[in-house]
Parts: structure tokens; sequence; C-alpha cells
């Protein structure tokens, strides 16, 4: 039995909660429109017309260059992550070799360890390989990282859903290869998609790896693009809002297109055994 | 998805599935699947975590000679107060990450879990939304509302508050906590969402059950409410700890470790020894110790898990 009164609860509570979240971004899209350069940095709902702001950030903030930059670093780093971690998910899932717990241990490590803390010895490592200031310093460390959680949540899938019918395919003569792209890479979409999702996200708002590999050079990604804005322009708040806006907006695009997705890895993905 | 095939060996008779072993024979064709992935972790990830290790002994700018020191650079984390200061910035922070959105998440999930709520995906959206969007944006958002004379000062004197208008990331009492408020507002939406799908699932029979036995609602949420979350909880305990105290955009954009040293946190203290003063051996420890403290939190958050289950 579900009362009247605690249904109309439910939704005024959770439409508060969603305005707090809200909240500050739309005020961010107001403040995004109003008058450029002004101290006063109140909302003017009533002039919040100046579109121009996002022509000027975009000009002023070099973001064409930092959004193709982010685009080309971030794609790579999607695809290649998630190419890389279902052939290791589905060997770790459903093949028996030498070593395979172990090294599925270490991979598992890798989920946990901070990028902060190896940020010292991969920027003296890119540098001695001469690696620093081009797009891979920055793709290969977040590959490696994007993979250690990939393996991980493809080896989940594998482990619960495919064996009987690897076990068939396997019967039936297919080999390890066609067995993972026949069976179950059109089995494994919808994961293979939620991982795509992840890395996008996570990897575009990385700051401190393109922060510390890219200073050296004149590429920036967008997150460096709005912070190097920023530092010039500390209480500018109107182009400050517009610069924000277009450094986030592919990320919820993304996110809003594929939320279902998202979900789904934040909720099953982040542990379980 | 439809059944899977029964496997039949060559014989005709049923072949039972093993339970904990691969299937089929050895195969060690498996490296090969697993080379590539291994290799790019091994030389980004885990090289990596091996060479900060190593440098933590030594001290230097990491481009002339490195000098051996032993543990030192270990024992200044502990002794001197502004590198210590850093990990205890970090705890505080966790409350304002973890504690304070967990908590309101219970609060209201076990308000609403009678209330099935139906368009789930829009609110759901909404509240991930801050979750979602670039750490560093968030920053200068927050800096703006923050401001001297930003909207959160003109709020307050419009309702006669103006007494407690402050430079509130200016000011050395109330800078880490205003940025861990940021921290709650990007985590209470993500720890709501979790716990409330997961409330969702708890059958109202064992509500109504605990009724009949005239338990109240702390006996409901003692009782049922909490067991039935404990899996949510603990995703959401290990996505926001990690978040609080590995938080570096945050810090970066907004405060700089400032005023002062009132918001310097372990990643932060990493980026400047090395990039900003050169101390490569100390910025090295620092990131191993904060390695340390993040695998243990989880730990503790699992054994936790395991040990009221």
């Amino acid at each position: 039995m579900i009362a009247r009164r605690d249904v109309i609860l439910g939704y005024v509570l959770l439409s508060l909660a969603a305005l707090i979240s809200l909240g500050p971004l739309l005020g961010v899209m107001i403040l995004a429109l109003g008058e450029p350069g002004r101290i006063g940095i109140n909302l003017d709902i009533a002039n919040a017309t100046n579109f121009g702001n996002f022509a000027d950030v975009w000009e002023k903030g070099d973001f064409g260059p930092a959004i193709r930059t982010s685009f080309i670093i971030t794609s790579v780093v999607v695809v290649v992550s998630v190419i890389l971690s279902v052939p290791a998910g589905y060997a770790i899932a459903l093949m028996d070799f030498p070593g395979r717990s172990a090294i599925f241990a270490l991979l598992i490590l890798g989920i946990l360890m901070p990028l902060e803390s190896m940020i010292v010895p991969l920027f003296l490592d890119m540098r001695r390989f001469n690696l620093d200031n081009n797009y891979w310093s920055v793709i290969l460390p977040q590959v490696g990282f994007s993979v250690a959680f990939g393996v991980f949540w493809m080896r989940a899938f594998f482990v619960q859903s495919a064996r009987s019918l690897v076990e068939a395919a396997w019967i039936d003569g297919a080999n390890s290869w066609q067995t993972l792209t026949r069976v179950l890479v059109p089995l494994a979409r919808p994961q293979m998609l939620t991982l795509a999702v992840l890395f996008f996200v996570w990897n575009w708002n990385d700051f401190l790896l393109p922060l510390v590999m890219l200073s050296g050079s004149d590429l920036q990604t967008a997150p460096m693009a709005l912070v190097t804005f920023e530092g010039a322009r500390r209480t500018d708040f109107a182009y400050l809002g517009a610069a924000s806006i277009i450094t986030i907006i592919p990320v919820v695009i993304v996110f809003i297109l594929l939320q279902r997705s998202f979900t789904r890895g934040i909720l099953a993905g982040s542990i379980k055994e | 998805m439809s059944l899977a095939p029964v496997p039949v060996t060559a014989g005709g008779r049923r072949k039972s599935p093993p339970r904990s072993r691969a299937p089929g024979e050895p195969r060690r064709i498996g490296y090969l699947f697993i080379l590539p992935a291994v290799l790019v972790y091994a030389g980004f990830v885990f090289a990596p975590f091996l060479h900060s290790i190593y440098l933590s002994f030594f001290e230097g700018n990491g481009i002339t000679r490195m000098e051996f020191v032993g543990v030192a650079n270990y024992v200044d984390i502990a002794t001197n107060p502004v590198l210590r200061s850093a990990f205890i910035h970090a705890l505080e922070l966790i409350v304002f990450y973890s504690i304070i959105p967990i908590a309101i998440g219970l609060l209201l999930a076990s308000v609403l879990h009678r209330s099935r709520i139906r368009g789930v995906a829009f609110y759901r959206t909404a509240l991930f939304l801050p979750y979602v969007i670039a750490p560093t944006a968030i920053a200068v958002i927050w800096r703006w509302i923050l401001a001297p004379r930003g909207p959160l000062n003109s709020f307050l004197e419009a309702v006669g508050l103006g007494a407690l208008a402050t430079p509130w990331l200016g000011d050395f009492t109330w800078a880490l906590p205003s940025v861990g408020l940021v921290g709650t507002w990007v985590m209470f939406g993500l720890a709501l969402a979790l716990l409330l799908a997961g409330a969702q699932k708890i059958p109202l029979e064992l509500y109504e059950a605990v009724r009949l036995d005239g338990g109240g609602l702390w006996t409901e949420f003692r009782a049922v409410t909490l067991p039935g979350l404990r899996y949510e909880i603990v995703v959401a305990l290990v996505l926001t700890t990690t978040a609080a105290l590995r938080n570096f955009d945050i810090i970066y954009v907004m405060t700089s470790g400032g005023p002062g040293n009132a918001t310097v946190v372990p990643s932060y203290l990493v980026y400047q020894q090395a990039f900003k003063v050169a101390q490569i051996g100390a910025a090295a420890a620092m990131g191993t110790v904060l390695i340390l403290a993040i695998v243990g939190v989880n730990l503790l958050i699992t054994r936790m898990a395991r040990g009221s289950s």
C-alpha cells in the first residue's frame, strides 16, 4: 500500500534535490549570457542576451584548437582502450593459463591507483624518451589507466554470461579469436558502450596529466584552456561562465544521450567482489 | 538474452559446466589476448608506480644526480606541519565528499523508499550531472558563487543575513569547508541516485513485517533499509572517498592551497613539489603515501562491508 501523501512527499523531495544539483548549472547559463567585463556579478535574467560571449570566448580563449585537441586525444583513448580491454577481459574470464589470477590482481590494483601519485615518474619517463609535449604523452597513460578498469569490467561480463556460449563455440571448432569476434562481441555491445562512455567522460575531464605533459607546448586540452583563460580573467565572470559551458558541453551531450550506459557503469562497475 | 545452448561432448553426454575453472583445455593463446593491454598498463601505470616508490628515497630535481636519502622524505611528511596538514585536510574533505552526501542520501532514501517514484530517469540525469562534468569547470563555477560579491553573499544579504557574508575562499577558517561544500554538491546527487535505486529494490513486505512487530521508523531503518543498501553504500563510499583523497583540480583552480596553507591537499603538494620547487623525491614520497591511503581506505571499506554482512 502506498499512501498518496508519501508519493507527493517523494516528488517534492526529489525535485528539491534535482534543483540543488541543477541550480548552479542553470545559474552559469544565465551568467554566461550577461554583460561581459562587468565586475558586478549578480544574475540579470532580463539582460541575459549576450550570445556573442560564446564567440568572444571561443576566439580569445583559443577554444577551437583546444576542443580539437581534446577530441583527438579522447577519441583515440576511448577506441584503443575498448579494443584492448575486450580481448584481455575475455582471456582472463574464460581461458586457463599460468599466471592468470596474478595478472588480473595486478590489473585490479590499477583501478585504485591515483594518477596524481604517478605524475612525477610519468613526466620524467616521457621526457627521457622525448614523448613529452605531444599527444602520446597524454594518450598512453590514459589508455593504461583506462584498461585497468576496462579489463575488470569486461571480465565481469564474460564470466557471468558467456561461459556456456563459449564452450559451445569451442566445441563447434571455432578458435578463440573467432569465438570472441563472432559470438562474444555482438553480445557484449552494451557493456562496450558503457566502457566507451565512462572512458570518454573520465579522459575528457582529466586535467592534471595534460597540464603536466603539454605545458611546454602549444597544445592544450579543453579543461586546460578553461583554466588558462580563468587565470587571465579572474573576475570576468560572464566570460568565465561561457568558457565553462564550452568546456563541459561535449560531455553533457554524451552523458544525456547515453545516460543509461553511464549509470549502469557507475552502479555495477565500481566494485563487486 | 536467449537461453544458452547446453554444451554436449562428442559422445552425446552432457558435460557438466565447470564452476571455477575456465572452460576447455588450457589455452596459452590467452597470453596474446592480454598482451597489448598488459603492456600499456605495465608501461604507463605499473612501472611509474614502482619508479615512484624508488624516487621517494632520493633527493634532487630529477635532472642532475639524485642523492639517496633513505626514508627522510617520509619522515618529513610525518613531521613537517604543512605536509602533515595536507593529509589532515584530505580526511576533513572525506567528511564533506563522503559522510555528508551519504547521510543525506540515506535519509532521503529511507523517507522515499515507500513512494515508488515514476520518471526516475529525469531525476537521475539531474542528480548525476555534477559528477559528470569537468572538475575544472565546477571549480570555476563555484569560485563565482563563493566570490566576495558573488551570488551566495548577495543571497545572504537579501535574506537579512548579511553579517554572515564573507570572502569564503580567502578566509582561513572557511576556505576548506567551502571547498568541501563543492564536493558535497558534486557527490550528494551521486549518493542519492545510487541509494534510491537500491531502496526501490527492497521488498515492501520487509517494512510491513517490522510494522507488524511493532517496530518504529528507526527499527525500519536499522533492520531493513541499512542492510538492504549495503552494496550501494559500499559503492558510494568507494567512489566518494577516492575522489576526496585524489582531489586536485578543484584545489588548483579555486584556492591553490591557500590562503596560506589552509587548503593544501596531498595531490596538490605532489604537483607543487615536483613542478614548482623541483623536489622530485619529496613529491614521489607524497604520492606513495597517497596511494597507500587510498588503497588502505578502500580495503577498510570492503572489510567493513564484509564484516557487517
